[in-house]
């Protein structure tokens, strides 16, 4: 008998804190997976996010430092021009890039820093108690919308991957959700691709993840997943946005690949 | 038979998103507790176990070893 699945190498023995069912885990083994594959391990430093993935700098076998809440771009372009020849990523949740981060995020995409982000969309803020976030679907009960949020008083919710597919520094645009086995697959490859276009230094690429919150959403694991496949995806539609940068005298792009 | 799908009871937090993908619908919650104080899943009948990996892949948590038959050695 041979292993044909097995912890990857780049992520480190110790136990997550993650709640039982959290698809955090399955993100950190994808881009753990990705970036053994490409061969850069030893040159990748990673930026974690303030949010329930703050402490990944215990679970990523890399390089890794903890930014103020929604700094993880512009701390991650500060390494790249810093140390251009390292591969780095930053990881991030939707409290954390969608709300105080949006600055950020936008402004590093529109630079087309020669970076890679991961983001966590689980339609939450999980770690502080499950509070409504900027990408909170209409109807959604959280702590702070208790009776569902409604457009009129809290507004509607940001889809993060349409806002950046008009940005021109984009290089590498996708998302997927944490759902099912195919779908991980679908997700794995689009992380591959965003850490090869960092490689070819074609600029800012970003994968956003459909995740779940079964404690913050107040639901068992299996029944998160299926919120994900029938409220989640129809707002959040999987799909790779953007595969290679713009060309410079074109407008925004429209075309929508896969 | 040897095991085909080997799971750390440890790292186990039981929270069945393996049960959810298993194609075979042979992983189950066992009935001890480990020492997280969760019911680790568990492979009940490793004979049915077609290696496909799926729960390995959906385990949050890293816990699933996944094995298959080295084609060579079974050749030979």
């Amino acid at each position: 008998m041979r292993v044909a699945f097995e912890r990857p190498a780049g992520l480190t023995d110790c136990p997550t804190h993650y709640c039982p069912g959290c698809t955090h885990g399955i993100a950190h083994r994808l881009i753990a997976e990705v970036i053994t594959e490409l061969g850069v391990a030893d040159r990748t430093i990673g930026v974690a996010p303030v949010g329930c993935s703050v402490l990944a700098y215990d679970y990523f076998d890399y390089d890794m430092i903890q930014a103020s809440h929604g700094r993880a771009p512009a701390v991650a372009t500060g390494v790249k021009r810093a140390l251009p020849d390292r591969t780095v990523f930053a990881y991030q949740g939707d409290g954390d890039l969608a709300s105080i981060g949006m600055a950020e995020i936008i402004h590093a995409a529109a630079r087309g820093e020669n970076i890679t982000v991961i983001f966590i969309n689980n339609a939450i803020y999980g770690m502080t108690g499950g509070q409504m976030a900027p990408t909170t679907l209409l109807g959604q009960l959280t702590t702070t919308s208790p009776a569902g949020r409604e457009a009129p008083r809290e507004g509607y919710p940001l889809r993060v991957a349409e806002l950046l597919e008009q940005v021109r520094g984009v290089a590498y645009l996708a998302r997927y959700p944490l759902t099912k086995p195919p779908e991980i697959g679908r997700a794995r490859n689009a992380i591959r691709k965003a850490f090869q276009t960092q490689l070819a230094g074609k600029g800012f690429s970003l994968v956003e993840l459909l995740s779940t919150c079964p404690t913050g959403w107040g639901m068992t694991p299996r029944e998160a997943l299926r919120w994900v496949e029938e409220v989640m995806v129809p707002y959040y539609p999987p799909g790779e946005f953007r595969d290679g940068p713009e060309d410079p005298g074109g407008g925004p792009s429209r075309k929508r690949v896969g | 038979m040897e095991k085909r799908a080997v799971f750390d009871e440890e790292r186990c937090k039981g929270c069945e998103l393996c049960i959810e993908v298993c194609p075979e619908g042979i992983v189950h919650l066992a009935g001890h507790l480990n020492r997280k104080g969760f019911h680790p899943a568990t492979v009940t009948e490793q004979e049915r176990c077609t290696g496909c990996m799926f729960c390995a892949r959906m385990c949050p948590d890293l816990a699933i070893t996944v094995y298959r038959p080295d084609k060579r050695a079974a050749g030979a």
